[in-house]
């Protein structure tokens, strides 16, 4: 049991609690590339996506786009931004975590918009709402558990590419873990691992608590469920 | 002295880099197959049992579904360095890891198919004297095979891709050759590597598309 007792001492030693490699840099590194690239894909996949479902046009294309996005190894692409034209740095780091951010947050928003009831888009049309009312006052409230849903896979992915991004560029969490392995600390492998882990669990609960928070129907839902007097 | 050829010039593309490194490529996309059947085919022995098991019961579905969902969010890089103080650098760690995440997807898609077994037809197998056991093999089961098939190809096709993870466990396939790429900014090496593990993961998403033809005749005019 003493890789367990190993971990705890490495997470008790101050050493690993200050400087530029110390974990609330990296973990303020993390939360940065993570929150810039979920900002960008966002900024792009929202409104193309609100727009698409609106229209109900390239619903191929969203679906496409994640078979592809899951069929190209982020690693690669990493590598492959890092040794070209980008160089080693940010600028590739923060670009390949948002080629695999958008595909979720298109096909969900996509998907989201499309399964809005037509009768109710009717409805709203019949009552006299512009297009632009419609989508902002009937599709996307009602689209948005799917369109979180798909912002929080992509969040999740960006926070794994983010923890590979430190073979290539550095930055971030991943980086305690490649220290690890560099001078054969396996203490620090495991810690900076558990450290990815629960950054990712954490990410997970928040959007979890946000969903419940956003859904419009969720209130209706927990008034039928009362049960008749 | 003569041109330089596409190696010394450190091209994107380069046929001398094929040919010379021949031996290597072959050996590495083995690797690569071969970690990418073991997971998933490990994954799915797993997966079947334990679909069933929460199909049946539901305190082991919130149970499956809640520990799943939390494994796939442990990103492959912490996966497998978590896996090392038990497993150690080996291929067997990059494969525990690998049938961690298939299994994740599996599972969902075997009771996502046993859910979907419309109830008049277990209504029915069981008024014919269908026992339990006999209905799961027989009537339930194969009807969720096209949602079975669906999950091993969304298992496939991104274990092909997470293999290349396990470069840094020098167990990664095709990502063995990217990371050393990497290191050496061997642009040929890199591109090269790349290009053949999406090609794995698209021959093999459209390999078990023709097995899931031939084994669910039924589905063939649903596309």
């Amino acid at each position: 049991m003493s890789a367990v007792t190993d971990v705890v001492d490495w997470f008790a030693d101050p050493e690993h609690w200050t400087g530029p490699s110390g974990v609330p840099t990296r973990v303020v590194e993390h939360l940065g590339l993570t929150a810039a690239a979920l900002g960008i894909a966002c900024a792009v996949a929202v409104p193309l996506a609100l727009w698409l479902g609106h229209v109900g046009r390239g619903g191929p294309l969203a679906v496409n786009l994640t078979n592809i996005g899951r069929a190209v190894p982020t690693f690669a692409v990493l590598v492959l931004l890092a040794i070209g034209p980008l160089g080693f740095g940010p600028a590739a780091t923060v670009t390949a975590l948002v080629l695999f951010a958008i595909p979720p947050i298109l096909t969900n928003g996509y998907v989201g918009m499309r399964e809005v009831d037509r009768d109710v888009v009717e409805a709203a049309r019949g009552v006299g709402l512009s297009p632009m009312q419609i989508v902002r006052q009937v599709e996307l409230p009602l689209a948005v558990p799917l369109l979180l849903n798909g912002i929080r896979l992509a969040a999740v992915q960006v926070i794994a590419t983010a923890t590979i991004a430190a073979l290539v560029a550095g930055g971030g969490l991943g980086n305690i873990i490649l220290l690890g392995f560099g001078t054969q600390d396996q203490a620090a492998v495991v810690s900076g691992a558990l450290l990815v882990a629960l950054f990712a669990l954490a990410t997970e609960l928040l959007f979890a608590t946000l969903a419940k928070a956003l859904d419009p129907m969720a209130r209706v839902r927990q008034v039928q469920t009362v049960p008749d007097p | 002295m003569a041109e330089p050829g596409c190696l010394q010039r450190n091209d994107w593309v380069c046929g001398e880099y094929l040919t010379s490194r021949s031996e290597l490529i072959v050996d590495a996309t083995v690797q690569h197959v071969v970690l990418t059947v073991v997971s998933v085919g490990i994954g799915l022995l797993l997966a079947l049992p334990l679909g069933v098991l929460a199909f049946r019961y539901r305190r082991a579905r919130s149970w499956v579904l809640g520990t799943s969902t939390a494994l796939y969010t442990i990103p492959s890089l912490a996966m497998f360095s978590l896996l090392l103080p038990v497993t150690g650098l080996t291929a067997t760690t990059v494969v525990v890891g690998l049938v961690l995440y298939s299994l994740t997807i599996l599972v969902r898609n075997v009771l996502a198919g046993l859910q979907a077994v419309p109830a008049e037809v277990v209504e029915s197998a069981t008024g014919t004297g269908y026992g339990r056991r006999s209905l799961l093999l027989r009537v339930q089961l194969p009807l969720a095979l096209p949602a079975l098939f669906a999950g091993v190809r969304i298992a496939t096709v991104s274990t092909v891709a997470l293999t290349t993870v396990g470069a840094i466990l020098g167990n990664g396939g095709l990502g063995n050759l990217i990371y050393s790429g990497l290191r050496t900014q061997f642009q040929a090496e890199v591109l090269t590597a790349t290009v053949l593990v999406v090609a794995l993961a698209v021959l093999a998403d459209l390999a078990l598309l023709g097995v899931q033809r031939v084994v669910t005749p039924w589905q063939r005019s649903a596309r």
